[in-house]
């Protein structure tokens, strides 16, 4: 369960976000709709910790987020371009956040290689450890982003515009992919989006930004209908 | 993917230009080279391994390799910093930190040896201060450290940052979500990201403070086998007529110019292999 009270963030003079306040229950997949500029990136980045709010709070399962290190939020964040490690291979991609914990947490190198291999398995890409980000189509990169973020067993699912990059049947078939995946991992997901319809057929929850402000939040029927909580 | 592609020009232009290229570094570069190498060689190999085995021009050769030793590390240390926070920070004197790493490269070393001379000599601002404490500075290994600092200082930070820049940040903010602290994310993404690029600025670092001449001339004070390093002992051999023995530590200084290239060469070699490997894959899987 995801609480954001309040927050606000401001770039020099301009503001970005203006007292948004969304209550985002566990397990569900919420779509954060709105033009370019209307913040809603900027709001994705803030609860990974990534960007500071000016004002407000975000509660992350009661515990106060506020001021935590990225890195100790366990979210899985996949960038709109991926940010894959280039000179790693698609492996090493995916063992980065296992190979980077503590040495008490770390678990040993049998564990990690099972642990990419179901990984690998889970978004399709088997056998393709050993390739580098450079060999893979678009689509694929998407997926070892995805197995990425998933390999530190995330709490939160954040996602940027996690389709702009693909042509439309790779992302037709990623989006009924992904909406599969969600209801078999379960994990609260957050992905950003301009593009509405994608919004309708992927979230069970609609958010709409413009700039800055909340301006619906529905279900996906509601919104259709016309109705959906306006603040 | 073809690697080249001709434009449409006439191959007798194309052979001419690729031929007036080659003739310029023929008798510009290779020639030179040859030069010293047959000069050294000149009163045979014998006079050659007991003009470099002199003490005076072991002490040089010593004392190259201990600046050399010195500096390297240290402007690798900053160029990386200085790369770092002009290609990720906005700050004030941004430009002006920008300006300021670029400056050795338009500054000619004779003036920076003199400004540290200037600063830290007897008669210097720094100078008296100095000497009741007991510090050397010039005509002693630090100034020539120092020049030699100054004089390299550019070539990690010019190497690395347009790649740093042109990265983004992106990798490093991943590498944050999933856990990395600061070292890990440095270590792990930033500097892998850029080796090639800073390989490349250290070798030229290398080579450029193995043979150094003007500034480290200045604050040098040429004592023999104290501060005299490699190409200052080159100068006053060949001042005394000396000339096989000058020639002797030239092609040393040569050779070592030599494996610094070499190194350059067989990196890149790797380098384009694995990229050229890499889009031959991506053709196979499009196939």
């Amino acid at each position: 369960m995801i609480r954001i009270s309040e927050l606000s963030k401001c770039f020099g003079a301009t503001p970005v976000l203006e007292r948004i306040s969304l209550d985002i229950a566990a397990g569900s997949f919420v779509a954060l709709l709105g033009a370019s500029g209307s913040g809603k990136t900027t709001l994705l980045r803030i609860i990974a910790g990534l960007e500071q709010a000016d004002r407000g709070s975000i509660e992350i399962d009661g515990v106060p987020a506020t001021g935590l290190p990225p890195g100790a939020r366990r979210i899985g964040f996949v960038f709109q371009s991926y940010a894959l490690f280039a000179p790693m291979s698609v492996f090493e991609n995916i063992a980065f956040g296992l190979r980077v914990r503590p040495r008490r947490l770390r678990p040993r190198e049998v564990e990690i290689r099972d642990r990419v291999e179901r990984l690998l398995a889970l978004v399709r890409l088997e056998g393709l450890g050993a390739r580098l980000p450079a060999q893979l189509s678009g689509g694929q990169r998407q997926r070892v982003a995805l197995a990425r973020a998933l390999a530190i067993e995330p709490r939160i699912l954040l996602l940027d515009e996690p389709f702009g990059a693909l042509d439309r049947e790779v992302r037709d078939e990623l989006r009924v992919w992904l909406k599969q995946l969600h209801a078999e991992l379960g994990i609260t997901t957050l992905f950003v989006t301009h593009d509405q319809e994608e919004a309708l057929s992927l979230a069970n929850r609609v958010v709409i930004l413009d700039r800055g402000q909340v301006v619906l939040d529905a279900s996906p029927t509601e919104m259709m209908q016309g109705q959906g909580h306006r603040p | 993917m073809p690697a080249e592609r001709s434009i449409g020009e006439p191959v007798a232009v194309r052979a001419a230009v690729v031929l007036a290229a080659v003739a310029v570094a023929a008798v510009m570069l290779l020639a030179p080279l040859l030069v010293v190498f047959s000069e050294a060689l000149a009163k045979g190999g014998s006079f050659l391994l007991t003009s470099l085995t002199d003490p005076d021009a072991l002490a040089a050769i010593e004392l190259t390799l201990l600046v050399t030793a010195i500096v390297v590390p240290l402007n690798t240390v900053f160029g990386l910093a200085a790369a770092w926070s002009v290609s990720h920070f906005r700050f004030p004197g941004r430009q002006l930190l920008i300006t300021l790493i670029e400056l050795p490269f338009s500054v000619s070393p004779v003036v920076s040896g003199m400004v540290y001379v200037l600063m830290f000599g007897l008669q210097g601002w720094a100078g008296g201060w100095l000497i009741e404490h007991g510090v050397k500075v010039i005509f002693a290994l630090p100034g020539i450290v120092l020049a030699t600092l100054f004089v390299t200082l550019p070539f990690v930070a010019r190497q690395v940052a347009p790649l740093m820049q042109a990265r983004g940040i992106e990798e490093e903010e991943a590498a944050l979500t999933l856990g990395a602290n600061g070292w890990q994310m440095f270590r792990r993404v930033s500097l892998l990201k850029v080796r090639w690029a800073l390989l490349y600025g250290i070798l030229l670092c290398n080579a450029r403070s193995l043979g150094e001449f003007g500034a480290v001339s200045v604050v040098s004070g040429h004592i023999r086998g104290v501060t005299n390093t490699m190409p200052l002992h080159v100068e006053i051999l060949y001042n005394e007529y000396n000339i096989a023995a000058a020639f002797g530590m030239a092609a040393l200084l040569a050779c070592m110019a030599i494996a610094t290239i070499g190194a350059r060469l067989a990196l890149e070699w790797r380098h384009h292999r694995s990229i050229s490997l890499g889009s031959e894959a991506v053709w196979v899987d499009r196939r």
